[in-house]
């Protein structure tokens, strides 16, 4: 646990970990088609898997598989980070 | 928007407005003609037309933009007279998008040559209901009758969703029907809807409030708040789709699989489509001369078999190749891998500025320009489509191997290199192809640092859920696909091919058409011959290369009739006559010329069909075009010096 806590955007989210969606700091258009992709804050959100070279990285929020590309997740500010149990990754 | 926008002064004068909302009973009572089917990207709304049209629609191209229209008889409902509406897939009625902006001025029918819709079907995936809601708010705010459809309602509950649909008819004010689109179940519901709605207004739900909705998130609560409401449960994720996604996105079997559906897909278009198309040329040609032999005058024959008939072939061999590759992109796409094959190739395309949707589309190009071109639909993004659009005609397809055969044979020396492994040959074609390729990539990160640059578009890529592809969706797909390429492209490659025809034939005199050298073409090749002498070139690659204006294979045809022609190299062969008559530069000046120039009349008109404008394959022409004379240029005085 000691080792997610420092991650402060979700770029930098463990694969099998999860958080909470805090800000986004994109913008307008694409901030919208997140939002309505369902990247809203205060959603929970899981790192599933990366790409084989390593980037993008797909996410799991509201029930959808979404890769993003490094360059985006960066902008996009978590918290309370923790490990997904094991329904959820399965 | 609001409701309560009415001032003081006319409410108490006025009777009660009850906004936009309640005049639908009073609009529903006119007969309705147009119906208009909205939905987010992804959601089932083609398949769903689709079913509902037939075969009986029509595509067209919004003016002005790329957006393309789909309209329909609404006959797989029994309803041949009502015209049905297919908008591009929408987020929301904001107009961040072109795809936006056509979709709201067509619900308002502000759009000019398509009627206003007085009535909706709005689709919405009821495996992503929370989020899909979002577009219903301001959907039914336009006060219009609207049939709300959820799909793919059989997958959410097989696996584990439920929803109460009348409470969501109650808080929607709308009726509500489960549907599967694919399997076609739940259709009936939509015949019910536009026949009540041509009849008695009352069967209506009454309209209810809703909220004011200005910004994403308050859409969003208000989606959540609904959907909470009417005990929505989102369906588990598929576990097929995971364990799948654990083998298919593996770090080293991933790529190994992605490499193999590459492969797969190449050697279906190449292999399978290339024999298809040449079959179908011999058969047409053949076709062709029969046809013509059934008219009495010579030069009507001519006019029938060259001027017409050719051009018409020009357009039918590409079909197998087009039909085969939508063939297996369709597989590829409707079974979920195309997401998973963007996501793998992604990084490689981002080094070039593009993004993983463009890997399937550029391979294809190696087999033939036009499906690849035609394939960049899958590319959402405006701006990497464009690009890949524009890249695509560089990778070496098969009409160039005829001229690149045709000079390797004659001037470069069968000789080994490196060993017995490679030959020199093999090494200049290999290095023709690396050309073409490399050209493909400098002009991509060209275009995306300047014209193109992506100012606010990320790769963003929804994974769907593993599905298997019907039959019937894959033949209306390939159906659609053919129809407008032989409709709207066929048409353009058929006049260029005429015209170039007419001109290779003209002046007429005495009633005797002109031969080669002494037609307009001719002529042209040797006015032009100033201006391609530091390339190398005489006045008969001159002609060559206009004549071949219409398809790059045309060269070798036309030297062949030139060199014949000429009694100085009429008993030499071909090969023979070409190093009578070229240095090694000027041939090798002119494969590079080929492995760059935009000679191909099809890809254009191609090009011209999926931009809707001709300013791209005209900017693209002359790119091409340009390259290829530096190019050549290059090629031609360096090995001049050399020598």
């Amino acid at each position: 646990m000691a080792a997610t806590l420092h991650v402060k955007v979700l770029s930098d989210l463990p694969i099998g970990c999860c958080a909470t969606l805090a800000a986004l700091d994109l913008p307008e258009a694409i901030q919208g088609q997140l939002l309505h992709l369902g990247f809203v804050p205060e959603t929970r959100v899981l790192a599933l898997r990366r790409a084989p070279a390593g980037d993008p990285t797909v996410y799991c929020v509201d029930g959808a598989e979404i890769a993003l590309r490094r360059e985006t997740a960066q902008f996009i500010a978590v918290t309370s980070v923790c490990k997904a149990d094991r329904e959820a990754l399965r | 928007m609001s409701d309560c926008c009415d001032t003081g002064g006319t409410v108490t004068l006025a009777p009660p407005r009850s906004g936009k909302r309640g005049q639908t009973p009073g609009q529903t009572a006119a007969k309705i003609s147009t119906v208009a089917l909205v939905g987010p990207p992804n959601c089932g709304k083609s398949t769903l037309f689709n079913r509902l049209t037939g075969l009986r629609q029509k595509v067209a191209n919004y003016p002005g933009v790329t957006v393309e229209q789909h309209f329909g008889r609404m006959g797989g409902v029994g309803r041949g007279d009502l015209v049905l509406i297919d908008l591009p897939g929408i987020h929301s009625l904001h107009t961040f998008s072109e795809d936006a902006r056509v979709a709201v001025d067509v619900l308002h029918g502000n759009m000019p040559g398509t009627p206003a819709p007085d009535a909706v079907l709005l689709v919405l995936d009821a495996l992503h209901l929370n989020r899909q809601l979002m577009l219903a708010a301001p959907v039914l705010a336009l006060g219009l009758p609207t049939l709300v459809l959820l799909n793919m309602a059989d997958l959410m509950e097989a696996q584990g969703g439920k929803i109460d649909v009348l409470a969501l008819a109650r808080e929607l004010g709308a009726p509500v029907a489960m549907i599967c689109a694919t399997k076609g179940n739940g259709l009936d519901a939509i015949a019910r809807f536009v026949n009540r709605l041509s009849g008695s207004p009352e069967a209506l739900a009454a309209p209810v409030q809703l909220p004011v909705l200005q910004n994403v998130a308050s859409c969003r609560q208000w989606a959540n708040g609904v959907s909470a409401r009417t005990n929505y449960k989102a369906p588990l994720s598929s576990l097929w789709t995971r364990r799948l996604d654990a083998v298919l996105l593996h770090k080293v079997g991933g790529p190994l699989i992605f490499l193999g559906v590459v492969i797969g897909v190449f050697q279906v278009v190449f292999a399978a489509g290339l024999p298809l198309s040449n079959w179908l040329d011999k058969i047409l040609s053949q076709a062709g001369g029969a046809l013509a032999g059934i008219f009495p005058a010579h030069w009507l024959q001519v006019l029938v078999r060259d001027g017409v008939w050719n051009g018409m072939q020009a357009v039918m061999i590409f079909l197998p190749q087009i039909l085969l590759l939508f063939l297996v992109i369709g597989i590829l796409e409707d079974s979920g891998y195309l997401a998973r094959a963007a996501l793998i190739a992604d990084r490689v395309m981002r080094s070039i500025g593009l993004n993983g949707k463009a890997f399937i589309p550029l391979l294809s190009a190696y087999a033939c320009a036009v499906p690849a071109i035609m394939a960049t639909r899958t590319i959402e993004n405006k701006r990497d489509r464009m690009a890949t659009i524009l890249v695509a005609p560089f990778m070496t397809c098969p009409a160039r191997l005829p001229i690149y055969t045709l000079m390797i044979a004659a001037f470069i020396p069968d000789r080994h290199i490196l060993g017995d492994l490679f030959g020199m040959r093999a090494a200049v074609m290999l290095g023709l192809y690396l050309l073409g390729f490399l050209a493909a990539l400098g002009t991509a990160r060209l275009l995306k640092s300047s014209v193109l640059k992506a100012s606010a578009a990320p790769f963003i890529l929804e994974l769907p859920q593993y599905r298997w592809p019907t039959f019937r969706s894959m033949g209306l797909r390939l159906l659609d696909r053919g129809g407008v390429f032989v409709k709207q492209t066929g048409t353009v490659i058929l006049a260029v091919t005429f015209v170039l025809w007419l001109l290779s034939i003209v002046p007429i005199h005495a009633g005797e058409m002109a031969s080669l050298t002494g037609s307009v073409i001719g002529r042209l090749g040797h006015f032009i011959e100033p201006a391609i002498r530091p390339l190398g070139f005489n006045w008969k690659i001159g002609i060559g290369l206009l004549s071949s204006v219409v398809a790059r294979e045309v060269i070798v045809g036309t030297l062949g009739t030139l060199y014949g022609a000429d009694p100085a190299t009429h008993s030499l062969g071909l090969q023979a006559a070409l190093r009578h008559d070229l240095t090694l530069g000027g041939a090798m000046a002119l494969v590079v010329f080929f492995a760059f120039a935009m000679q191909c009349t099809s890809t254009l008109a191609v090009v011209r069909r999926e931009t809707n404008s001709w300013k791209w394959p005209a900017a693209q022409f002359l790119y091409m075009t340009g390259l290829a004379y530096i190019a050549a240029l290059g090629t031609n005085q360096i090995l001049l010096h050399l020598h």
